[in-house]
Order: C-alpha cells, then sequence, then structure tokens
C-alpha cells in the first residue's frame, strides 16, 4: 500500500483516537471507583447520539453542540439514577453480579431505543467545512471533537484533582472503608462517579453523532473498543484511557497503510490480550 | 426474609402465572371456511412466515410483512383465489417474531409446518434468515417463495422447494458497471471497497471479475468489519490511488458512513455505487453527501412493468400495475412502499399464480407450475433456474438503479435511473 | 453431601431421557425443535458452570468454544467428506487443545481481567475466521442440501443432530455432577472461595484451573458442531456470537450459580420465557426491555437463583438438589 496515505491516516486517526479516548474514560472511570465494568456502556453511547439528533431534528432544531451539553447533562442523571436501580444493592456482590445488573440495564436501553428509534440508520448532517494542507484534510467536524473531548477532560480532572468531591471520590476508590470513617457518604460520591462515567460515554456518543451515521444498535461496537483501550491504558486509569484511546486511533490509522484493513481488529484483540497477560497495569502502569 | 426479597418473589411468579398460556399465533387476513352460502367448496390457503419485529433486521422486514398482509387483503377483497375445479382458497396467514435470529427462525418454521400445518412458506427477510428458513422447508418438502433473501449462496445447496424472488446478490453491482460506463466509457480505475459480511462478499466475488472483463483496473480492493464507520483509512488509500469510480459498500449504517466520509474528504470519483443504503430515505440525512450517490435497488415506485413491455418480451403479465399498487398501499399503511414491501407483495402474487396454474396447493404440483413460471408483473420479471445445481434461483429478474439528485428546488431526492424504460431522471457523473 | 438419599443424577438422567423421547413417541417435531434447543441451552450453561460456578472464573467470551467446534466439525465435513459423528468427535480436540494453550495463560487473571480476556479471544476468533479463507472467510461455510442423504435424508439427519445433542447434554450434566463430588470439585470450589488459602493448603491451583477450562471448552465445541450440522451452514457472525455467550451467563445466574441442578433450570426457564415473549403479539415490542428487566431483578433480589433459592428456602432441598 503506498506510504503517501501514511501522514493523513495517522492524523485522521489520532484525532479519532481523542473521542475513543473520551468514551473509554467513562468505562474506566466507573471500573476505578467501584469495580464495575459497566456493560450499559454501548447503550448509553448510542443514547447520546440520540440526544443530539433528537434535539436537531425535533422542532427546534437545536445546534448539535448545545445538544453536547445536554447530554452531559441528561448523562449525569441517568447514571445517578442508573446506580441506584441496578448497582446500590449489589456493590459490593463478585464481579459477575455486577455485570448481569449492567447488562440487564443494557437490555432495557436496547428494547426501548430500538422500538421508539427503529434500527433505520440516522445522521447528523452538520459541516463546519475542512482545512486542506497537501494530502492532509482536517475536517472542521473533527477539529472540534478533539476540542470538545479535551475540554471534557480537562473538566474532569479539575473535578478530581482540584475539588472537595473529586478529593471524596478518589478517596471511595481507594478505600470505602477508610473514606467512610472520615465521614464521607460513599454511596452518594459511588453514584456521582457512575453518573460521571455515564456523562462521559454519552458526550462522547454526542461526538460521534456528529461524525457518523449510528442507530441504536452503534454503541456496542465503540464499547468493544473502550474495552480494548481501557486495557491498554489500565483498568481504572483515566489518564490511561485518554493515551489509550489516541494509541488505539493511531494504530488504526496507521497499520492499515501496510495491513489489509480487515486484519486490524485481530491485531488490536491481540494487542489487547498481551497487555492483560503482560501488563495488566496498562501502559502507563507499574509493571505486573 | 427480607420484604424485597418477598415483593421480587411474587413478581417472578405473576410474571410466571401470566406466561402460563400457549403461545398464541397473530393471524389476519380472512377468517377460515365460514358458514356463508357460497356454492363452491372455500378452503383455507394458509400462509406461514416469520419476521422481524425486533433485532437489526426489524425496519426493513416490517415492510415486507406490510407488502404480504397487503396482498392478502387484496386476495380476500377479490373473494379469494380461484381454482379450476371451482376450489376458491382463503388466504389465512401466520407469522411469528424471529428477533433477527437464525435458531430462531428454524424453531418457528418447525412450529409454522407442523403445528400450525400451513400449506405454504414465506420468507422471512435478509439473507441469512431466509438460509435458515429454507434448511427447514426443505427437510419438511414444503414450498418456500423467498423474498428478501438475495444471497447467491443461498440458491447453490441443491434446494428443490425454494423460489428465489429477488435478484440474487451477484447482479447487484455488475449493473451497476454497465451504467456507469454507459455513463461514461473513458472510466478505468475503479476501486472496491466491501463490507466482509456474507452478502457483501458475494457482490464483490461477483463484481470484480466482471469489472476486470470490461476493461477496469481495481486500484485498491479491501474488505472493513461489520459496524466499521470509520472509514478514512479506505478514504486516504482511496485518495492515493485516484480511481475514477468507487463501489462497495454493505448495510444500512456502514454505507451511510462511507457515502459521508468521501464527501466530506472531497474525493474526487466521477462515480459511486454503493449497496443497501442509498435507497432508505434516511440516507437523505447526510444531506449533500447523499448527492449522486447510485444503489441498486430491487424495485421503485415508478418503474413501469405492464402489459406492453410484456407483449414485448413475449411472456404474460400477471396482477396489478406498479401504480395501483404503491396508491393501494400508501391507502393502508399511510407511508410509501420500500422495495422490501414490494418484494413481499410480489411473492404472494407469484405464489397466487401458480396455485391457479396448478389448480392444487399439492407441492409436487406447486413445484412443477413454478419451475415453467416466466411471467411479468409490476415487481419485474419472474423466471426460476431449473438447472439441479441452482434450482429456484431467480434468473430473469432486472436491477433497478436509483441516484440521489438535487432537484430544482434545492432538495435531495432518489431518481430511478436504470433501466432506461423506467427512468425519471437521466444518471449523472459526480461532481 | 454424603447424605443424598435419591440419587441425583440417574434421575435426572432418567428425566431426560424421557423428555428426549416424548417427541419422538408422539410425532412432535416443533416440541423436537424446541427442545434441541433447550438441550444446547444445558449444554453451554452447565459447562460454562463448571469453569464460573464451581472455579469463580465468569468466562465472559466463553461461546468461543462453541464456534472453534462448529468450524472444525464443518470443515471435516463439508471439505474433508466426512461423517458427522467422527467429525463431532475429532473437532472436539483441536478445541480443548486451544483451550489448554489459551488457559495457560489467561487462568493466571483474576476477576474482571479474565473476564475482558476471554471477550478478546472471542472478537479476535471471529475477526480471525472472518479473514480466513480456508473456513470460508466472511461468506462462511454451507452444505449443499445433498450431503443429507447419506444420513438418510434431511429429516433423518436432523433427527440424528437431536439425539447428539441430547447424549452431549447428558454427558455434560454428569461430568458436572461427577466433579461437584469429587476431590478435584473440592479443590475448583477451594480456588473459587480463596485462591491464596487454597495454596496454602496444599492446592497447586494452576493445574485444576485449565482442567476445568478444558473440560468445559470440550462440551460447548461438541453442541456448535451439532448445532451447525443441522443448520448446514456456518459464518463467524454466529458461531461467535458474544451475546450467546451472555446469554449462558444469564441462564447459570438464572438457575443457580455454582449448583449441577441451576443451569438445567436456568436454561430451560429462559428458553421457555424467551419463546414466551417473542410469540406473544403484545410483548413482543418489550421483549428485550422485560427481559432485561426480570433478569435484573432476579440478580438484585434472588442472586442465588431459582435452584439456590429454593435450598435456602427449604433446607430438606439440599440433600436431593445439588
Amino acid at each position: 500500500m503506498s506510504l503517501e496515505a501514511l501522514i493523513p491516516s495517522a492524523i485522521d486517526g489520532l484525532m479519532l483516537g481523542f473521542v475513543y479516548g473520551l468514551a473509554a474514560m467513562g468505562l474506566t472511570l466507573i471500573f476505578g471507583v467501584m469495580r464495575v465494568i459497566n456493560l450499559s456502556h454501548g447503550p448509553v453511547i448510542a443514547l447520546g447520539m440520540f440526544v443530539v439528533y433528537t434535539l436537531f431534528t425535533g422542532p427546534l432544531g437545536v445546534n448539535p453542540y448545545l445538544g453536547i451539553v445536554a447530554a452531559l447533562v441528561i448523562g449525569l442523571a441517568f447514571g445517578v439514577v442508573e446506580y441506584f436501580v441496578a448497582l446500590d444493592r449489589v456493590i459490593n456482590a463478585p464481579e459477575l453480579t455486577t455485570l448481569l445488573a449492567t447488562f440487564s440495564v443494557n437490555l432495557m436501553i436496547i428494547g426501548i431505543a430500538t422500538s421508539v428509534f427503529t434500527t433505520t440508520p440516522r445522521a447528523v448532517d452538520v459541516s463546519l467545512g475542512s482545512v486542506g494542507i497537501g494530502n492532509v484534510t482536517v475536517l472542521g467536524t473533527h477539529a472540534v471533537a478533539v476540542l470538545v473531548a479535551i475540554v471534557v477532560a480537562a473538566g474532569l480532572y479539575g473535578l478530581l484533582f482540584r475539588t472537595r468531591v473529586g478529593k471524596s471520590i478518589r478517596a471511595v476508590a481507594n478505600n470505602r472503608a477508610a473514606a467512610e470513617l472520615m465521614g464521607i457518604d460513599s454511596r452518594r460520591m459511588l453514584a456521582l462517579a457512575f453518573g460521571i462515567g455515564t456523562s462521559l460515554a454519552m458526550v462522547s456518543g454526542a461526538l460521534l453523532s456528529t461524525l457518523f451515521p449510528f442507530n441504536p444498535l452503534s454503541g456496542t461496537g465503540y464499547e468493544v473498543k473502550s474495552f480494548v483501550i481501557v486495557v491498554l491504558g489500565g483498568l481504572g486509569n483515566p489518564t490511561g484511557a485518554l493515551l489509550g484511546g489516541i494509541v488505539i486511533g493511531l494504530l488504526e490509522g496507521v497499520t492499515t497503510v501496510f495491513i489489509p484493513v480487515s486484519w486490524v481488529p485481530v491485531l488490536e484483540y491481540v494487542i489487547f490480550i498481551l497487555i492483560l497477560l503482560v501488563r495488566p497495569a496498562g501502559l502507563l502502569g507499574a509493571r505486573a | 426474609m427480607r420484604p424485597t426479597r418477598i415483593v421480587a418473589i411474587a413478581i417472578v411468579g405473576l410474571v410466571a402465572a401470566a406466561c402460563g398460556g400457549t403461545t398464541t399465533p397473530q393471524a389476519s387476513g380472512a377468517p377460515t371456511a365460514g358458514g356463508s352460502a357460497a356454492p363452491a367448496v372455500s378452503k383455507a390457503l394458509n400462509i406461514g412466515f416469520t419476521n422481524s419485529q425486533t433485532g437489526a433486521q426489524q425496519v426493513a422486514s416490517t415492510k415486507q410483512t406490510e407488502g404480504i398482509k397487503l396482498w392478502v387483503d387484496q386476495v380476500t377483497k377479490a373473494g379469494g383465489i380461484k381454482l379450476k375445479d371451482g376450489t376458491v382458497l382463503m388466504p389465512k396467514v401466520t407469522f411469528y417474531d424471529d428477533g433477527s435470529a437464525t435458531d430462531r427462525v428454524q424453531q418457528l418454521y418447525t412450529k409454522l409446518i407442523n403445528d400450525d400445518k400451513v400449506d405454504v412458506l414465506l420468507s422471512p427477510y435478509s439473507s441469512s434468515l431466509v438460509k435458515a428458513a429454507a434448511v427447514v422447508s426443505e427437510q419438511n418438502g414444503k414450498v418456500m417463495i423467498t423474498a428478501g433473501g438475495a444471497d447467491d449462496a443461498t440458491m447453490e445447496q441443491g434446494f428443490t422447494n425454494i423460489y428465489q424472488v429477488y435478484s440474487p446478490g451477484s447482479k447487484y453491482l455488475t449493473g451497476a458497471i454497465d451504467l456507469m460506463l454507459k455513463l461514461d466509457p473513458s472510466i478505468k480505475k475503479v476501486a472496491i471497497v466491501n463490507e466482509k459480511d456474507s452478502f457483501s462478499v458475494s457482490v464483490v466475488t461477483a463484481a470484480k471479475p466482471y469489472a476486470e472483463s470490461k476493461g477496469l483496473q481495481v486500484v485498491v480492493n479491501q474488505g472493513y468489519d461489520t459496524g466499521t464507520t470509520d472509514f478514512a483509512p479506505f478514504i486516504n488509500q482511496i485518495v492515493a490511488a485516484a480511481p475514477d469510480a468507487i463501489i462497495g459498500g454493505g448495510h444500512l449504517v456502514d454505507g451511510t458512513a462511507f457515502a459521508k466520509a468521501l464527501k466530506e474528504k472531497n474525493v474526487s470519483a466521477r462515480f459511486v455505487a454503493l449497496l443497501v443504503a442509498p435507497p432508505e430515505p434516511t440516507f437523505a440525512d447526510i444531506g449533500d453527501a447523499a448527492n449522486f450517490t447510485v444503489g441498486p435497488s430491487q424495485w421503485e415506485i415508478p418503474v413501469k412493468y405492464n402489459e406492453a413491455a410484456a407483449k414485448a418480451l413475449n411472456i404474460p403479465f400477471y396482477g396489478i400495475t406498479s401504480d395501483s399498487f404503491t396508491s393501494a398501499y400508501r391507502a393502508m399503511f399511510n407511508s410509501a412502499p420500500s422495495y422490501h414491501s414490494a418484494g413481499g407483495f410480489a411473492a404472494g402474487l407469484i405464489l397466487q399464480r401458480a396455485l391457479e396454474d396448478a389448480g392444487s396447493t399439492d407441492p409436487a404440483k406447486l413445484r412443477a407450475s413454478l419451475d415453467k413460471t416466466d411471467v411479468m408483473t409490476f415487481f419485474g420479471r419472474t423466471k426460476f433456474s431449473t438447472d439441479a445445481k441452482t434450482h429456484g434461483k431467480q434468473v430473469a429478474h432486472d436491477m433497478v438503479y436509483i441516484q440521489w439528485q438535487k432537484g430544482s428546488d434545492g432538495k435531495l431526492a432518489a431518481q430511478v435511473v436504470w433501466p432506461t424504460e423506467a427512468k425519471t431522471a437521466e444518471a449523472q457523473l459526480r461532481k | 453431601m454424603k447424605r443424598m438419599r435419591v440419587p441425583f443424577l440417574p434421575a435426572i438422567v432418567a428425566l431426560l431421557a424421557v423428555l428426549a423421547a416424548f417427541p419422538i413417541l408422539t410425532n412432535n417435531p416443533s416440541m423436537r425443535e424446541e427442545l434441541f434447543l433447550v438441550f444446547m441451552l444445558v449444554t453451554l450453561a452447565s459447562s460454562i458452570n463448571i469453569i464460573m460456578g464451581y472455579t469463580g472464573y465468569v468466562s465472559f467470551g466463553h461461546i468461543v468454544f462453541f464456534g472453534l467446534g462448529g468450524y472444525f466439525a464443518f470443515y471435516l465435513m463439508q471439505i474433508q467428506g466426512w461423517h458427522f459423528i467422527p467429525s463431532l468427535i475429532v473437532a472436539a480436540i483441536p478445541s480443548a487443545v486451544i483451550a489448554a494453550l489459551i488457559g495457560f495463560p489467561i487462568l493466571r487473571l483474576r476477576g474482571a481481567y479474565f473476564a475482558l480476556a476471554t471477550v478478546g479471544i472471542n472478537e479476535a476468533m471471529r475477526v480471525v475466521f472472518n479473514n480466513w479463507d480456508l473456513f470460508g472467510g466472511a461468506v462462511g461455510m454451507f452444505f449443499n442440501f445433498s450431503v443429507y442423504t447419506q444420513y438418510g435424508g434431511a429429516k433423518a439427519a436432523s433427527e440424528l443432530a437431536y439425539y447428539t445433542m441430547t447424549v452431549v447434554a447428558i454427558a455434560t450434566i454428569t461430568v458436572s455432577y461427577l466433579i461437584k463430588r469429587s476431590k478435584f470439585g473440592l479443590a475448583l470450589m477451594a480456588i473459587r472461595e480463596d485462591q491464596d488459602v487454597a495454596m496454602i493448603v496444599g492446592i497447586r491451583p494452576s493445574r485444576p484451573k485449565i482442567a476445568a477450562y478444558v473440560i468445559s471448552a470440550v462440551f460447548p465445541a461438541m453442541a456448535g458442531a451439532t448445532f451447525f450440522f443441522k443448520n448446514g451452514i456456518i459464518e463467524p457472525g454466529h458461531a461467535f456470537e458474544l451475546l450467546r455467550s451472555i446469554e449462558s451467563l444469564v441462564m447459570v445466574v438464572l438457575g443457580g450459580i455454582g449448583t449441577v441442578a441451576g443451569p438445567i433450570v436456568g436454561a430451560a426457564a429462559y428458553e421457555w420465557l424467551r419463546g414466551f415473549l417473542i410469540t406473544n403479539p403484545a410483548l413482543a415490542n418489550f421483549q428485550l426491555f422485560l427481559a432485561g428487566l426480570l433478569l435484573l431483578v432476579t440478580v438484585l433480589f434472588v442472586s442465588s437463583g431459582l435452584v439456590g433459592w429454593l435450598r435456602e428456602r427449604f433446607p430438606v432441598l439440599r440433600g436431593y438438589v445439588p
């Protein structure tokens, strides 16, 4: 394959990696704080897409980028409610229980979303033009998606490391019993963390809706991708997730120049399994 | 025991109690042989099939079922299917939701044949579900008319009871290549990018050698995993190879994403034809990116297959015209028919004609009649292969090609551009 | 455990055998189809229970062995022209070998890490088979219908598949029961409860874990071989369908994790419920939602499953239902 495609593919992959990373941050935050692998992650991403779509095509014709703000708020509320309905009772149970509890939410979301929206493909038609230098074309929508991803990621950092609430969340993640002894209401913090994680997933879905067409089942692909990214960055490590997203995006862009595109997922899964075996703490983590 | 636990168990128990009944098939259509004073012997014609009310195939499958329902409605209003010996068959359809799952399809077709005692079968929607249903009807020696399954492989399994109304997948893009070369004979380099699934791969397996036989050079040939929406890697390779035309695609979401990416990256190919996605109305959601995209379709509203067209081919015309199908469909369902709807209705028509011709519901007689069928309906020409290897495969139906074009009002519309007899607009090169 | 009065194993085997004979004796093919699926699900759920329920490893992508068995057997039948039964038996061997090879490294992982690794393996296999032309690539492989004549026609072939699935299901349950009552089973449960303590009391966890994983892989491989033989077609998407994997976990939990009877009850209940929801016109639109709701209620309030709950509620049952 031609090397001409290398630079533009690398840039495209890199940019998309930020959005993948954002979705994965939600997943990894939830795991880090409460040791739960959230199987409702994919459908929640799809919900984020439909928040933007519904507002955009509705009578008000809300700008998709305002829709992202709506997705952020709705995601937070949805996550907190989901925590109390599906997880609060079983938060200390073995992982199988929480896997199935979040999977049941997955089924419910998909069940409702497919009857409301059907599986017809949808798209949010938004264009912000593009800038071309040589054979590199950078799309406005992709550039804005990167910016939003960076802003949201920075916001998460501010929240976790610069606020009292963030400190409490981190305390609960580190040692729940000790945090409770310090007077922290751990249930509230767990619910909030789940809400933030869900909100991140919805925002990434909202961003993806401005880039690609989708339907209610579209979240599944991004969910599996998030698993790969989260493992790459180290389970429970949000910085790692963002970095993992960028690595995966770059990998997808660059390797396609050298190997058939349909083999790229094999490479991704092999890396995924190897990381789990050799460095389960992720690329950034300490050696196992 | 905690009260919550008791409540939970009570709920489980309630659900279990509510579930206690036997499964109820959804029946519609005429009541079975009633006590009216009809002199002729009236018999119920039991027709069975499954559809996907849930799962990935939900949208197209619902359209197909509506087509079948309209056919049943029309036959019922016309007083049933009258056979030569005076028997009148009143159609009664039984169908279940297969949830777009193959194992479910096999189980339900067995149920339809053995419990519901259906006389003939129609098909579910989508190639893999049709395959699964075909195996069961073949095992039980029941005739099945399929719509919604275009896979070539299904019809190369040595079946004897399965008849395909759709044009097979191998024809989906070969016609697009003909159209393209007619439009611009100077096109030389073509890129093929397709989904790596059973259907799309078999389409491309036929299209690639066909393109090469026409002197075209395939400069990019790549497959992508099901569910792909990021096409940037392909686009960059395509840009590097600078093809004159791009063909491929797969299903709905990926095809739409591909078209969108081609526009965003200003790919300059003069001709783009994609599978499955373009005939879908929501394809226009991507706005200008839809413009000039060509897509194969089994049928479109403006298509004009009529008495005259049939006469020109020296074959009979059967059933209603495209116009009356469309208006009846709109009246009944309050929406425009898609090619899936037309396929469902056409499967009914072909069955009806075979029953009248055979004068019986006996599978052997039906098969004999279907084997020699060569007829034109509003859906196009229908003729089945009688070769042992490909028995039942559709050999005469032609694909229709649509192209999204921006009208003088600035609105996007899907225009029929091929075949020439039915076109609503001239095909155009991409600009 | 030693106090069992009514021998569970002969009782359940006899029950299944009678149940299996029923549709044949009454000539009821739709019931036969239904039971074929139930036996397949019982096999999948009981196998997963060996690694998940007894040993404590959540094998999320366990369906990979169903797909591998299906593919190997299909290859032998389609390309090499073998008969179904030897294909089924031979196909189980590479599946077991693969289980041992991947089990060796990944069983060192614990909890969520193991679960994620199994998902990765299943997805990787799916994509590999999707690209591998030897096994038909994305199009998969399919029989010419005349293949079934050597079995006495398509109908006889599907009956053969039915008998085979019955035997596979009974074999799975038998092995599951024997493991639970054996020293080997005790070692597995010690690993489940606390691997580190198990090591202190002298159990070297890696061997029994790998053995359990291999055993739990063999039966799904056979079920896959049988399923795709009857199906006549095999495609990567259907062979390595993650959803089917998750469904088997659901059945185990619904019935009662770690019990012998639980997966049987869970599989039957799940299949019956699914069949009910999908053929009921009023509920078909909400079937996924209702399935999710029911699962959530079970997970939250009846976490030991139907069998587990009955055993807790009526302790006398413990002697009868393992």
